[in-house]
């Protein structure tokens, strides 16, 4: 529970960001070359940032029983590698995951608030908060408004955060900004800021369901939030890249970043994650490559 | 619910594993020659050049007197007179895309020889000098059949032989710089490379060779400053082209004084970056960094003094702080390279010389924590604060990674100290103010501005300072003006 | 027994044959069949302009490195393919040393046309000294998409000196090709070998008669280039190409002079001020 006073954030505290020199800034964490001892930890400590994540309109309760398993014992055989960090589902589905990762290390994440959307009223959003808790939640993924923040109603924004926090009780708050509906660097920062300020505990790219989601200059961005923020006032916030990260290559390069932008300590699954579904499979492929040698095939890894 | 915490697991970063660019893939020779008249010519001496990263010896190369300088004109005046003088303009395009195209070809090995001879992280060699040089080449290319369009009014000619010395900071680089327009324009070239970086330059010519180009339409002569110097007063050059210091761009002025040739010097620089309080603050903290640190500082455009607004110092120089503290200092042929090795022990001296003299005068020294390779010669990325317009560190080039950081508190004060200066090469402005920006810009005397950027080149686009930091400018429609006779 | 080719359409990058079925009897110097090519439709005409309005915002935005890399790599590849237009062309009855020529001409206003991506905008820029305190810069942009009446002879140099500078300024093309058209198709080979986005240029064969008043008529074409001695159908250009103000270049029924001016041709000049001051 977050004592304390709340305050609306000062606008001149977010910068104003230049499009060119932040993508390549995050252009040359590309250039980075991780290989050996280095590319094999980073391999093994993404697995235990995923959160393994079903979504869909068909998501049933075989269907996430199974993706449970995986989220549990990703390498059947292999238990150095792994957990995975949380599973992530609907509302209806908690209930079910909770079960299935019951003592296990695995957290249950669920959307609520209207995902993706958002658009409905607050007083629903927030019985979805206290139901989905309810039914064994740890952790909370909410959406923003963007038409309401496109419409320049920002104390809203940050109105609805805190009463999403409150909401939650015990359990974690992450705030999805959909940054590829909110389109210009400045207006991610801004909603950072304000998430940060509302009470976030951790701030997500997207919600996986707008054809724009996380990128590596996009993540920059609200990393440099959470940095200020640490800075200002010694309090480490969660960061959450969520869609189009389907390659280990990409996951190591987001690492990366990570470190060299707030360090060794953000470098565990308390502090960032991974919302992917395909990303699984390959860091374990690239797993085994970097063991044995040898490429891999799918074939040899299981597809829940 | 019942939780487990999760198990223990060491993943830790810590430092990156070595990523060593490979150099299996291409030969370098114990031993290279004068490339004269399309031929490998022996000198009657040789000296040898150094990997500053590990003090080994690469290569042995030649030694030019002024006996084979005599014979390299010769070559280049020849050809001027033949085969290459008489080539129509397209013909002359055509030898110059194909010299492009092998260099992208061969682009790895020429930066990791770059890396070897001279110092510079291969990341940098790989991803910022090599394609330069093939682009400089591929533009100049197509100016070759063009030329009656550049000037108005104007059917220009050829000027003849060239004499070219270049230094060792962006050996390949500048060796294009000075080459294809000279070339496009219809001029033959006698080349001197730094005597710290020849071997960039030898490969150029293997190129020139596998190219077909006619012998004797550029020829390259390794030495010192003896050789350079030879070349410079040949009597039968009609061109002086020059990069490198102040002082020797002024000893060079005299040399030719009386002469009818023509000259460009493309000198050294002590460009102010000015941040406003209204920057994109941490893109402005990558660009203070690209401005100083990258190619170790060895940079004539080098941001080395910061100017930043009062109001926001403070947050400025801690995140310049912070990000300094992730900056690799290490191989240059490692792939995590940041920063490479200073040129030379010599370099290395006259940079440490100034840092002394800095701390004595009264400045603050900051560098990050942790130990420089024992081998080699090394020097870690440095800010001053507390500077002031007198000091040493403020009034002179350093060219090596040290940043001099002063505060400012109106416009009017940032450009006034900016252009405070004998030199005008560069300069960099940052704020998110339209109108401001290009108050500076028109205010700044210095022949290259960046605005919310920094250390951006282009073939398009003309390089060149005011003041004593040169005559003349590179690259661009007004680059070629220099290689041509109206 | 040899493979024949076919010789379709070149459209969005790939080679549909006419939605309308028809074709066009290409015979050689005997009176042999050398080919049914492709008769393209005012439908076929109308999908390759939908093809080269997709593609004309990336390429619009490609630096201008890129388009000259691009444009010289379409020489590479015809040289490469020399001596398959040879052999095309003498078949047409067309003798090998003019068929010869006719590559390496082709070639070198590709290499011309592609030294020129990096430079017009240099030539035909301008900071202009307003009186007030402003920065004012003018510079050229691509038209978008332009429609190319090719002239008529189709000769290979024709072709290419028609499209060439029309391409390098970063429009997207719509060709109609003159009567060789199988030299087009096998152009249209090429230019899908080099990296050209697809979508960029497109090529018909077919009969100007039917196809100059849809390239004149279409809404969503910026202009066209017609390379035409024959007053009826430079009238009939300038009518209806009125109804949205194309712009429009006439041109001989000739091979074009190389020259940046035909770049300019199918430039929009845009000028921009900004404040100078604090």
């Amino acid at each position: 529970m977050k004592a304390g006073v709340l305050n609306f954030p000062d606008r001149r505290e977010s910068p104003t960001i230049d499009q060119v020199g932040v993508e390549e800034r995050a252009k040359r964490f590309c250039a980075r070359s991780i290989k050996k001892g280095t590319k094999m930890s980073a391999l093994k400590l993404a697995v235990t940032m995923l959160d393994v994540t079903t979504l869909e309109g068909a998501d049933s309760v075989g269907k996430v029983r199974q993706m449970c398993q995986k989220a549990m014992q990703p390498l059947p055989g292999d238990p150095s590698v792994g957990p995975a960090a949380a599973v992530c589902v609907y509302p209806r589905m908690v209930k079910t995951a909770a079960k299935a990762v019951e003592g296990s290390s695995v957290l249950v994440a669920s959307v609520a608030t209207q995902f993706p959307s958002g658009q409905m009223r607050l007083k629903e959003r927030l019985a979805e908060v206290r139901y989905a808790v309810g039914e064994g939640a740890d952790e909370i993924d909410m959406v923003i408004s963007r038409g309401q923040f496109l419409q320049g109603e920002y104390r809203a924004i940050f109105d609805e955060v805190a009463a999403c926090k409150e909401a939650c009780g015990g359990a974690h708050l992450k705030v999805i900004l959909e940054t590829g509906e909110l389109t210009t660097y400045d207006n991610v920062r801004w909603a950072s800021d304000i998430a940060i300020a509302a009470g976030a505990d951790f701030i997500k790219t997207s919600t996986g369901k707008v054809p724009i989601a996380a990128t590596l200059p996009v993540t920059l961005v609200m990393l440099q939030a959470i940095e200020d923020h640490y800075d200002r006032t010694g309090k480490m916030v969660g960061m959450k890249p969520a869609g189009g990260i389907s390659n280990a290559k990409l996951a190591i390069q987001y690492l990366v970043m990570v470190r060299e932008v707030l360090g060794e300590k953000w470098l565990t699954n308390k502090w960032f994650r991974f919302g992917a579904s395909s990303l699984t499979n390959d860091l374990l492929m690239q797993i085994r490559k970097q063991e044995t040698g040898r490429y891999q095939s799918g074939d040899y890894f299981t597809k829940d | 619910m019942a939780k487990t915490e999760p198990g223990p697991h060491n993943f830790v970063f810590g430092n990156y594993a070595p990523a060593p660019e490979s150099k299996d893939h291409f030969k370098i020779k114990k031993s290279y020659d004068l490339f004269i008249g399309g031929k490998w010519v022996k000198a009657s001496k040789k000296f040898e050049t150094i990997n500053p990263a590990t003090g080994e010896v690469i290569a042995k190369v030649g030694e030019a007197g002024k006996k084979e300088v005599g014979q390299a004109v010769k070559a280049a005046r020849k050809a001027f007179e033949g085969e290459w003088g008489q080539l129509s303009g397209a013909e002359r395009g055509k030898y110059l895309f194909r010299i492009a195209r092998l260099i992208q070809e061969r682009s790895r090995e020429l930066a990791v020889v770059e890396s070897m001879d001279g110092g510079k992280p291969i990341r940098e060699s790989r991803d910022v000098d090599i394609p330069l040089v093939a682009a400089h080449f591929f533009y100049h290319a197509g100016w070759a059949d063009k030329l009656d369009y550049a000037f108005p009014g104007v059917k220009p000619k050829p000027l003849g032989v060239v004499g070219q010395v270049i230094p060792w900071n962006f050996p390949l680089l500048m060796a294009a710089w000075k080459i294809a327009p000279a070339l496009a324009c219809g001029n033959t070239v006698v080349l001197k490379p730094a005597e710290t970086t020849p071997l960039t330059a030898l490969k150029l010519a293997e190129i020139f060779e596998d190219a077909g180009l006619p012998p004797g339409t550029v020829n390259i002569v390794t030495g010192a400053g003896e050789t350079g110097q030879a070349l410079i007063e040949h009597p039968d050059v009609d061109k002086v082209a020059f990069t490198g210091s102040t002082a020797v761009g002024k000893a060079i002025r005299r040399a030719i004084a009386g002469t009818d040739k023509k000259f460009t010097l493309e000198l050294g620089g002590k460009a102010a970056n000015i941040v406003f309080e209204d920057a994109p603050i941490n893109e402005a903290v990558e660009g203070i960094l690209n401005g100083i640190f990258f190619n170790q500082g060895h940079v004539c455009c080098a941001g080395s003094r910061l100017f930043v607004q009062e109001s926001i110092a403070d947050k400025v120089i801690k995140k310049l702080k912070k990000r300094m503290e992730t900056l690799i200092v290490g191989d240059p042929l490692d792939k995590n390279t940041d920063i490479g090795a200073i040129n030379s022990a010599e370099q290395l001296e006259r940079i440490k010389a100034l840092v002394k003299a800095g701390e004595r005068e009264g400045a603050c020294i900051w560098q990050p924590e942790g130990r420089l390779p024992r081998k080699g010669n090394w020097f870690k990325p440095t800010l001053f604060t507390e500077c002031a317009q007198s000091h040493r560190i403020v009034q002179e080039e350093i060219f090596g990674p040290v940043l001099a950081i002063q505060t400012f508190r109106t416009p009017q004060e940032a450009l006034e100290k900016a252009n405070n200066t004998p030199y005008g090469l560069s300069g960099g402005v940052w704020t998110d103010k339209g109108s401001k920006i290009f108050k500076m810009t028109t205010g700044l005397k210095a022949g290259v501005v960046w605005a919310n950027t920094f250390n951006k080149f282009d073939p398009t686009s003309p390089f060149g300072g005011y003041k004593e930091s040169g005559i003349g400018r590179e690259g661009g429609v007004h680059g070629l003006a220099a290689y041509l006779n109206f | 027994m040899t493979i024949k080719k076919t010789y379709k359409l070149f459209i969005g990058g790939k080679f549909p044959r006419t939605e309308s079925g028809r074709v066009l009897d290409v015979r050689g110097k005997d009176g042999e069949l050398l080919a049914n090519a492709s008769w393209a439709s005012r439908k076929d005409f109308r999908e390759a302009v939908v093809a080269a309005r997709k593609a004309s915002g990336g390429w619009g935005k490609a630096s201008a490195y890129l388009k000259g890399q691009i444009l010289y790599r379409i020489a590479e590849m015809l040289e490469g393919r020399r001596a398959q237009f040879v052999v095309e062309l003498v078949a047409h009855g067309i003798s090998e040393e003019r068929a010869e020529k006719d590559v390496s001409e082709a070639i070198n206003l590709l290499v011309h046309y592609a030294g020129w991506s990096d430079k017009y905008q240099a030539l035909f820029s301008s900071a202009n000294p307003v009186a007030s305190s402003h920065f004012n810069f003018s510079v050229p942009e691509p038209t978008g998409v332009v429609g190319i009446i090719a002239p008529r002879r189709g000769s290979l140099p024709e072709l290419v000196s028609a499209l060439a500078p029309v391409i390098v300024g970063g429009n997207s093309a719509i060709v109609l090709a003159g009567e060789n058209a199988l030299t087009a198709i096998t152009f249209a080979e090429v230019l899908s070998t080099s990296d050209v986005p697809a979508g960029v240029v497109n090529i018909l064969t077919g009969k100007r008669a039917e196809l100059i008043p849809e390239f004149a008529k279409h809404m969503d074409v910026n202009a066209v280039l017609l390379c035409s001695n024959d007053k009826d159908e430079k009238k009939l250009l300038d009518l209806e190409s009125a109804e949205n103000l194309k712009r429009v270049s006439h041109q001989k029924d000739a091979p074009l002079k190389e020259s940046p001016y035909h770049i300019l041709d199918f430039q929009e000049i845009k000028t921009t001020w900004h404040p100078i001051g604090v």
